[in-house]
């Protein structure tokens, strides 16, 4: 077994005291890996994954990075730690150029290591460099969220940790935002996502998780989890009789 | 009509502008309007006149800096009269504003600077009384400079100083990481957060700049006009009106609508009279409102 990344074990959060959203949810994400967090609606994967990105009080259960107890750590301290979050939308500065939505990215880098550092993502992102100098705003959907990972990436993160990175984008950029996140994991990358779109999401994924009611109820290899009857009446919608209790939103 | 109104419009629109990158920085960052930066301009400019005069009881009477009204001690109170005012800031978003802050209600951060703005005026009448006071009684004689407008040494000399502070603020805001990281705060404070800023650092940033500035403001007052403990309140509605007609979070915007606020002002005391005087902030201040109430450089909030 390959090192183990990120290590979250029997999660509990949620913004109130007392009402959890997340209910002991545990997920390992090993190193070079793409894991996925499928599940219904309302199942509480943002804030799942918000909650370890340091932005929904955690109220039980452990987050570990590389061994380290990250849990408590608040929100901007997870950069430094190597935890890169990219969350699913306002993902950008719009006001702030393409260029200083990285550099302002940038904080923890060593101050002579910025410039070079912003041409490499210029390079892996190829179409950020003529829209260097317009405001994020401007970009199209598919290219914010190219700004977005890039973003994240740029200061060398040992996870990278996206909230549905194709929720509200057309069909083209969907597989374009897929095909990207491939591509960054080629690059070495450890990868945590959580996405609606189970069928694109399993395709590049190596392993998934699916989140019921906030807690993780099936795990399996990608391939064979879009295969699996009991996930598949579960969440993807594969038979019609929607039995028992999904489907509440 | 006699063109002086320009060098009156432009001093105190300079006093404006000031005070307004204070006024449009907290509200674009901190997120409401803050009454108190007024009374930063009026203790600022007290602590400036306690340490000349502090000055001048260890050294003497020190010479001015021809051709200037003041001299070298003014120079240093000043800096230490901004760094006060600074710690003002500080001390008072650490005891009152960062707490209720937290609660996430902005009306009642609004509130509670209205009743620290009071507190502190009220400090100031009581430490100073409400006498008027000045930094030098010393009458400038104002050189002619053409088109029958004449202008004295340290009206120059503040002109230059506004636009050298303008300048650097600007820089700081769009060049650097800090700037940068406060420009970040403005737009999307959660995202701040996740790519790594220390909000509570940002917040510290912001009123330094915002009370420095406003100190400055309050000195060129009392060096061009005179000094009172109303000096900074009387100040707040030309602020506001300057930070929301330059667009809210925009520094050039707060400088350029103070300037045009200055001129304005200048301009009405000719030609309609010196008792309408007051009403130019509010006319144009509603008209902004109305007709662009984002402003002149200001954007739409998503």
């Amino acid at each position: 077994m390959s090192e183990i990344v990120l290590d979250v074990r029997n999660l509990e959060a949620g913004y109130e005291p007392g009402v959890p959203i997340v209910r002991g949810a545990s997920i390992s994400v090993s190193k070079g890996e793409i894991v996925v967090v499928l599940g219904p609606n309302g199942a509480g994967k943002s804030s799942f994954i918000k909650a370890i990105a340091g932005l929904v009080p955690i109220t039980g259960g452990a987050v570990l990075l590389d061994g380290k107890d990250i849990t408590a750590a608040p929100a901007h301290t997870m950069v430094r730690l190597g935890l890169a979050f990219v969350p699913q939308t306002e993902n950008i500065f719009p006001l702030m150029s393409v260029e200083d939505n990285l550099k302002v990215a940038c904080g923890i880098l060593e101050r002579r290591d910025i410039p070079g550092r912003i041409e490499e993502m210029y390079t892996a992102f190829p179409d950020l460099v003529r829209q260097r100098r317009t405001a994020a705003g401007n970009l199209s959907g598919g290219q914010r969220q190219m700004l977005a990972v890039a973003r994240a990436l740029i200061v060398h993160p040992k996870v990278l940790v996206l909230d549905e990175p194709s929720a509200g984008l057309s069909p083209k950029f969907v597989s374009m935002v897929f095909e990207m996140l491939a591509g960054i994991r080629k690059s070495g990358v450890t990868i945590l996502l959580v996405e609606q779109n189970a069928k694109a999401a399993l395709a590049i994924g190596d392993r998934a998780y699916v989140l019921v009611e906030g807690k993780d109820r099936h795990e399996g290899v990608a391939s064979e989890l879009w295969n699996d009857p009991v996930v598949a009446e579960l969440y993807l919608g594969q038979r019609p009789s929607r039995a028992g209790k999904g489907g509440s939103a | 009509m006699s063109l002086q109104f320009i060098v009156d419009g432009l001093l105190t629109g300079s006093m404006i502008g000031l005070g307004a990158i204070g006024v449009t920085l907290t509200y674009s960052i901190l997120r409401f309007s803050n009454f108190a930066h007024g009374d930063f301009m009026a203790w600022g400019t007290y602590a400036t006149l306690t340490v000349v005069s502090a000055i001048g009881a260890m050294f003497g009477k020190i010479a001015p800096i021809a051709p200037l009204s003041f001299g070298w001690p003014l120079l240093v109170a000043l800096v230490v009269g901004m760094a006060f005012t600074a710690l003002l800031a500080l001390l008072l978003d650490k005891v009152l504003f960062s707490r209720l802050r937290s609660q996430g209600q902005a009306i009642i951060v609004v509130m509670a600077s209205f009743g620290a703005s009071m507190a502190l005026r009220s400090l100031l009448e009581f430490t100073f009384t409400s006498r008027p006071t000045y930094f030098s009684r010393a009458i400038q004689i104002a050189m002619p400079v053409g088109f029958g407008i004449r202008i004295t040494p340290d009206q120059i000399a503040l002109l230059l100083l506004t636009a050298v502070l303008v300048l650097g603020v600007h820089l700081l805001m769009t060049r650097t990481q800090t700037g940068r990281s406060m420009q970040a705060l403005s737009q999307n404070a959660a995202l701040a957060r996740i790519v790594g800023i220390d909000v509570a650092s940002v917040v510290r940033v912001t009123w330094i700049i915002g009370a420095a500035l406003a100190c400055v403001a309050g000195v060129m007052i009392g060096i061009l006009v005179q000094i009172r403990p109303f000096m900074g309140f009387d100040m707040l509605l030309p602020m506001f009106a300057a930070a929301i007609l330059g667009g809210i979070g925009s520094i050039p915007g707060a400088v350029l609508g103070g300037l045009i606020i200055g001129l304005a002002e200048a301009g009405a005391v000719q030609l309609i009279g010196a008792e309408w005087r007051a009403a130019v902030s509010f006319i144009i201040l509603m008209a902004v409102l109305f007709v662009r109430p984002i402003g002149l450089f200001g954007v739409k909030e998503r």
